[in-house]
């Protein structure tokens, strides 16, 4: 099955005038898995932070200047390239503010495209049809450019693929309504020309997308009738072959378009089996051709469908797991899965696919069965040379090879298990190592859910000290779904392993390591670590720098009220929390300040509950969860918060520098969660009054904080008022006075 | 002290000329500059670099270059004419033509007694100094190509000269040209283009240095006629070559705008014998074509097309900070070319080829200090006057009534009849001016607008008497001192009765006008006065120097007053002193008899003489603290010095009758909009 998960805005977008008109030119892939280079259709590229939506940098044009080409990265210099006015190549890095101030080179021809891929060199594809590499061009910018398309062809779209060292630029043109196909390939030069078959309506056909599977190169276009026609061109096809050949096409799928033709719609393969298409009718749905579909090419089934609101115009791009559908005033990103559909899931029997499959699951799915797979052959295949390739390896060395340590977790004993992993870990390479490491844990995971008994403490941490687990890994950011499938998949059931065996360490390194534990397990975790007696946890030994800080905090807080006996001045003039002492139990009047040194929780469970804090959540789903936790453990935990709280209100917070330590927002935003949540609970409950009422101080004092702050704005902006001299024109009378 | 009204004037637009040529006389320490428009500027760099005389430029008369021959001034131009100055009267003494075409340069042997021209047609031509003239001796021998650059050997038997594509010495008994030294061309695009040798300098050991528009300053060996070293300084041009003294510098001015400095010294510590030319450092003092240089014992001076001269002090010459170690830049001409009516508002500007009236705009509202107030009425153009004749005007004046206005130039005095009634304005020549009124250093109306003196040669000055009818000569005021230099101030007292005047002898003459007589002379000071005036009620008369000293002298007593001697006992303030642009304008105000106004280009000052003097340890400017004080606390603070710095680039200040001020400003940044625009610098794949 293939799933479109909820979607996020990246950016909103400019509303051109005319309708076909995009206001974006392209998308880009960038160093980083996470990043998106957007050019929009006039002056702009914005380079952004796709999981945190938010811009990372913009450079523009000057006015009067136009971008005519998406900028794209340059993976081997990690610059960015840029063609504006047809003829101008810029060239600059991202520390670059200016792009004024960027290298610039003219061209002698006009440039229909500069196209870059990871592992290929940059190609510049000339409005004529000429190729070059960018960095020949360079070299000599004015150059002569021959012309290779004729008079009237204008290259309608273009794409370029690397495989097998080969690098081949694919663009099509249409020429009085016939459609051509070029394949250009580089080092040696050869080009093909192809002819696309003519549809009956003689329609244009809408989209284009090309894919490299098996050696061969699949163009999928889509044509206003609703037909998707797939055609493939080998790799290593016929070379000097002259003139025009006919290009074979098999049609892969007729949509349903409902009344009318598609108009401005896009399809883009994005396995095999499956291909997204944007702007096309749902059968389901009545009206209107606004839907984003994912469609199963094999079984020709519709696989998920999401309304996208606003004007589609047509345009969809997909990277690493990620559909970017411009619409409306908007860029979504639609976050997508496609699974291999197969009639033993749909009957339920791959019910645990770690356990139930044998030693080459597909639990972990690699990469190459992403690129090459072939289904009947193409997982087995692939573990196969691998091994082949690790036998060979381990012929010099005695230590096991990954499938044999799989096979020893399943039954070996938990030292040699941890053993082992240490050995194989601590050799093994990165690319090996990352898919290796998930396996490992998926099988080990897997037994300790079956088998009771068998808790590998030691090995899991290693693991999960390897950092391979969490798909932040730069090396990962071409494995698309992949980084989903090891966060989503592997993190919960380990850390709820590590809850239920209280292995309080490894749920600490996990907490600090994945980037995205779901809401449910973190509070299922905080909840254990509120729940535990104080001295249980005393004992485990927990990454010492988490422990020091938190030494630092109780110890320095507690010199510093002996050392002058001058209470913290932040709620001297607003309601003084020491003569409010806040758990009603410990209430002492006559040393109000001593009472605020004692930490309502025990060292070692204040270090955990630090690591609660700093993960990361979404409020909307965390207070549903945190409503599980009962009144005893949400005041507990509340207290905790108001010590930490008081804590950084004292200057302790800035002597103490560590690596992670909760900051202020987090700890306001937690005690605003755990409010909301138990708000009610906390009212009628007789023990919180006085912790209530501290809450409240806080909240007057952030209060009082942000108006002080509000008027220091206000002054500052007075003074930049008086800043600015009058414009002086050539005559005024004025007013001065000398004292 | 009260508030001011303040008519802030920015519509004079008034454009200095680029700087073409210089000439400095080490033992006058003047330095003789050459504009674009044909005036030359004597600055006396011994006092304070005050700008003392101006000789008005003409329309056909271009400067190429100048030269001095001991207290002589000579130049030469395009027009083909050698020029000799009359220091005194301000006006060319004669002109020949050296019938050579137009003249490039022209340079004196270092005995003063041959002038060397180049010229057009490819002739050196030498001229033998007499005593009261120059007479054409003999041409070396002709060459092919114009003689764009001349430099004598100190021994005075050789010349070198730079021309086009090449450099040639000439031996001067014979006037055989004995060296031909071929200059490259530049590099690329501009090989095809002829190389100017636009500067050379020859050495007393026979070294030759040329500057030439391929940007190269090279070094030649005079003797063998060989290329030593080649410095690629600019893509652009090198103009200027100027040698020190002593020979061990020479600087270089490029299109650039900067100025680099070459030492003759040696490389390394070590090898203190093989000294060479290096390169060692540059000045950016300039946005456009440096085409005038000159280095001087402690700076270098230089001047271009972005018309300012700047003297850049050469700091290691100097053990401590002065005024004469700060960087100067001189861009306003010191003296006034902005006049005005006091009674009728109106305001007189001076260009060199016309004069414009305005009359100042109006406005009811009242307003806090700072606020600009909303105008009643828009200032106006009441009269665009253009010269006659091809002389530039040197001076006007205008009655502060506004019903008269003047001008003179070297050749005619002109006196108009203004009537302006509302909105009509009517001018009238006044004809038939009295047969010894030619022409004029200095012009002013009395105050009742019944006199106009002229300030004449020799330090006199001829009194006119105005009426509606005619006007008549009446008298010639003659200084006793015999002084033959002109005089650059004049002011007359607002009673009528007296006048006084300043010469660059600097000697102040006052003279009894009811009588015709002179009254008396004012003890004469070591630097020049800049600024003085007489006031209305008192009649002290109030003189500022070039080196910012303060005087106030009784007429009536004949002596320096007791606040004149209380200032200059207890001295001005270091601050005041240290100001790097001359006082040019005093002024009263009648209703308070305590105050001097005054102003220089980047301060306006009121002097208040009824507070105490400021010592060096007070706070001298303290307006913005005395602002930020109480009323009760600020009396304690006050001191004599009222300075405001809100009005920048001051031509000039003056006080109307209804108490409101006028600041006539020219905002630089206006004038360097007006320049062409500089020579363009490449960058990326532009």
């Amino acid at each position: 099955m293939a799933t479109l998960f909820e979607g996020f805005t990246l950016c909103g977008l400019v509303q051109t005038s005319s309708a076909s008109d995009s206001a974006i030119q392209g998308i880009e892939l960038d160093g980083d898995s996470d990043h998106a280079v957007v050019t929009d259709s006039t002056r702009a590229v914005t380079l952004y932070k796709v999981s945190d939506q938010k811009p990372l940098g913009s450079w523009t044009v000057k006015q009067g200047q136009l971008l005519t080409c998406p900028a794209v990265f340059n993976f081997q210099t990690k610059e960015y390239v840029v063609v504006s006015d047809n003829k101008v190549i810029r060239v600059w890095k991202e520390e670059d503010l200016n792009l004024d101030k960027a290298f610039k080179a003219t061209v002698s021809a006009d440039v229909w495209r500069v196209h870059s891929a990871p592992g290929g060199e940059l190609v510049v594809l000339f409005q004529r049809g000429a190729v070059r590499l960018l960095d020949s061009l360079l070299s000599a910018p004015q150059q002569p450019i021959e012309g290779i398309l004729s008079e009237k062809e204008v290259i309608r779209w273009s794409t370029n693929i690397v495989a097998e060292k080969q690098h081949f630029v694919l663009f099509t043109t249409e020429q009085r309504g016939e459609h051509f196909l070029y394949v250009q390939r580089l080092n040696p030069n050869t080009l093909q020309k192809y002819r696309l078959e003519r549809e009956d309506s003689g329609a244009s056909p809408l989209s284009f997308s090309a894919s490299l599977r098996d050696k061969h190169i699949n163009l999928l276009y889509l044509y206003p009738n609703g037909c998707v026609y797939q055609s493939v061109v080998a790799v290593r096809g016929p070379v000097g072959l002259e003139g025009v050949q006919a290009l074979p096409r098999s049609l892969r799928l007729r949509l349903p378009v409902g009344e009318g033709e598609l108009g401005a719609a896009s399809a883009v393969a994005l396995d095999e089996a499956h291909v997204a298409v944007v702007g096309m009718p749902h059968p389901s749905a009545r009206t209107g051709k606004d839907f984003l579909c994912i469609w199963n090419t094999n079984f020709q089934t519709l696989q998920a469908g999401k309304e996208m609101v606003g004007r589609i115009r047509g345009q969809v791009w997909c990277y690493l797991g990620k559909l970017f559908v411009p619409h409306g005033k908007a860029l979504s990103v639609i976050p997508y899965e496609c699974q291999k559909s197969s009639l033993a899931s749909a009957l339920g029997k791959l019910r645990h696919p770690g356990i139930a499959v044998s030693k080459s699951s597909v639990a972990i799915p690699s990469w190459n069965t992403l690129l090459h797979g072939d289904q009947p052959q193409g997982p087995t295949k692939i573990v196969d040379t691998r091994k082949s390739k690790l036998r060979r390896k381990s012929q010099s060395a005695p230590a096991l090879t990954v499938d044999q340590v799989l096979e020893l977790i399943k039954t070996g004993p938990v030292e040699e298990v941890r053993r082992e992993v240490e050995a194989l870990v601590s050799r093994g390479d990165a690319q090996d190592l990352q898919l290796s490491v998930g396996r490992l844990a998926c099988q080990l995971v897997a037994r300790s859910q079956v088998e009771t008994a068998f808790y590998a403490p030691g090995a899991l941490a290693r693991l999960v000290q390897t950092q391979c687990l969490c798909h932040r890994v730069p090396f990962l950011r071409w494995a698309g779904p992949l980084g989903f499938f090891f966060s989503k998949i592997m993190c919960p059931d380990l850390l709820l392993l590590a809850l239920e065996h209280k292995d309080y360490f490894l749920c600490q390194l996990c907490l600090q390591l994945f980037p995205d534990i779901p809401e449910v397990v973190t509070c299922a975790c905080l909840k254990t670590f509120i729940g535990v007696p104080d001295g249980d946890v005393e004992m485990v030994s927990l990454e010492p720098d988490s422990v020091s800080f938190m030494e630092g905090l109780v110890a320095a807080g507690a010199r510093g009220g002996q050392q002058n006996g001058f209470s913290p001045p932040l709620f001297e003039d607003s309601c003084d929390p020491h003569h409010q002492p806040k758990p009603p139990q410990h209430q002492d009047k006559k040393n109000p300040t001593l009472q605020l040194e004692v930490c309502p929780v025990g060292l070692h469970k204040a270090v955990l509950l630090n690591e609660v804090l700093q993960t990361p959540y979404s409020d909307n789903l965390l207070v549903p969860h945190l409503k599980d936790l009962n009144a005893p453990q949400v005041i507990l935990f509340l207290q905790y918060l108001q010590f930490i709280y008081l804590k950084y209100s004292q200057d302790v917070y800035t002597q103490t520098p560590v690596l992670r330590s909760p900051t202020m927002t987090q700890i306001i935003d937690w005690v605003c969660l755990l409010l909301d949540a138990h708000f009610t609970v906390l009212v009628m409950a007789p023990d919180a009054k006085g912790l209530l009422s501290n809450l409240q101080s806080f909240v007057k004092s952030q209060v009082k904080l942000f108006s002080e702050l509000g008027k220091i704005e206000g002054s500052l902006q007075e003074l930049h008022k008086m800043k600015p001299s009058k414009d002086i024109s050539q005559y005024s009378i004025e007013v001065i006075e000398l004292f | 002290m009260g508030e001011f009204k303040v008519h802030r004037v920015r519509f004079f637009d008034y454009m200095p000329t680029a700087i073409r040529a210089m000439a400095f006389n080490a033992h006058t320490e003047r330095l003789a500059l050459g504009r674009m428009d044909g005036s030359v500027e004597i600055f006396n760099f011994a006092d304070r670099y005050f700008q003392e005389k101006v000789i008005p430029g003409k329309d056909s008369r271009s400067i190429e270059a100048l030269c001095w021959v001991g207290g002589r001034l000579f130049s030469a131009g395009l027009n083909g004419e050698i020029t000799e100055y009359d220091l005194e009267t301000l006006r060319p003494k004669y002109s020949l033509e050296a019938y050579g075409g137009p003249i490039w340069t022209i340079t004196s042997n270092s005995q003063g007694a041959h002038l060397a021209i180049g010229c057009e047609d490819g002739t050196v031509k030498l001229f033998e100094v007499l005593e009261e003239s120059i007479q054409f001796e003999r041409n070396l021998d002709r060459q092919k190509g114009r003689i764009i650059s001349l430099s004598w050997h100190p021994s005075g038997t050789q010349i070198a000269a730079g021309m086009m594509d090449m450099i040639r010495v000439f031996d001067v008994p014979t006037g055989r040209a004995v060296q031909r030294l071929l200059v490259d061309r530049g590099f690329g695009g501009s090989k095809s283009r002829e190389t100017v040798v636009w500067s050379v300098v020859f050495l007393s050991d026979c070294t030759i240095i040329s500057g030439d528009s391929a940007g190269k300053v090279q070094v030649w060996d005079g003797h063998t006629g060989t290329l030593v070293k080649t410095h690629l300084v600019t893509k652009w041009d090198v103009l200027a070559l100027s040698v020190s003294k002593d020979e061990s510098s020479v600087v270089v001015g490029t299109s650039e705008g900067t100025v680099i400095q070459f030492q003759f010294i040696a490389p390394t510590l070590q090898q203190q014998q093989d000294k060479e030319w290096v390169r060692t450092r540059t000045f950016k003092n300039h946005t456009h074509d440096v085409r005038a240089l000159a280095e001087i014992e402690t700076a270098i001076v230089s001047g271009g097309m972005d018309t300012q001269l700047v003297v850049r002090p050469l700091l290691e010459k100097f053990d401590e900070r002065s005024h004469a170690s700060a960087l100067r830049k001189i861009q306003f001409p010191h003296r006034n070319l902005v006049f005005c009516a006091k009674k009728a508002g109106l305001l007189l500007f001076q260009f060199p080829g016309q004069l414009e009236l305005w009359r100042l705009g109006e406005s009811d509202g009242h307003g806090k200090p700072g606020d600009s107030l909303p105008l009643k009425r828009k200032p106006e153009k009441l009269l665009h006057l253009k010269r006659k004749g091809e002389d530039h005007i040197c001076c006007s004046a205008l009655s502060s009534c506004g019903g008269w206005l003047a001008y003179s130039t070297m050749s005619s005095v002109r006196l108009y009849r203004l009537q302006t009634d509302n909105n009509d304005i009517s001018i009238s020549k006044v004809p038939k001016l009295p047969k010894i009124l030619r022409s004029a250093h200095q012009l002013c109306f009395s105050s009742d607008s019944s006199k106009l003196f002229a300030a004449s040669s020799q330090s006199s000055v001829l009194v006119i008497a105005l009426s509606q009818s005619e006007c008549k000569y009446v008298h010639t005021l003659k200084p006793k001192s015999g002084s033959r230099q002109p005089i650059h101030l004049m002011t007359n007292s607002v009673d009528g009765k007296w006048l006084a005047t300043a010469n660059s002898d600097c000697e102040i003459h006052v003279y009894n006008v009811q009588k015709l007589k002179l009254h008396c002379i004012v003890p004469v000071y070591g630097s020049c006065p800049s600024a003085m005036g007489i006031h209305p009620t008192t009649n002290n008369l109030t003189m500022v120097h070039a080196d910012q000293q303060i005087f106030e002298y009784s007429i009536v007593e004949k002596q320096y007053t007791d606040w004149s001697r209380k200032l200059q006992k207890q001295g001005l303030h270091n601050l005041w002193l240290d100001r790097d642009t001359p006082v040019t304008h005093v002024t009263f105000n009648p209703k308070n008899p305590e105050q001097i106004l005054l102003h220089d280009m980047h301060m306006f000052c009121i002097i208040d003489q009824s507070l105490p003097l400021p010592d060096q340890k007070t706070q001298f400017y303290n307006q913005m603290t005395l602002r930020s004080l109480s009323e009760q606390e600020r009396p304690s603070h006050l001191h004599a010095f009222k300075i405001c710095k809100t009005f920048q680039d001051l031509l000039s200040v003056s006080l109307l009758d209804d108490q409101s001020l006028v600041m006539v400003e020219r905002p630089l940044l206006a004038i360097t909009c007006q320049l062409p625009a500089p020579v363009r610098q490449k960058k990326f794949a532009t």
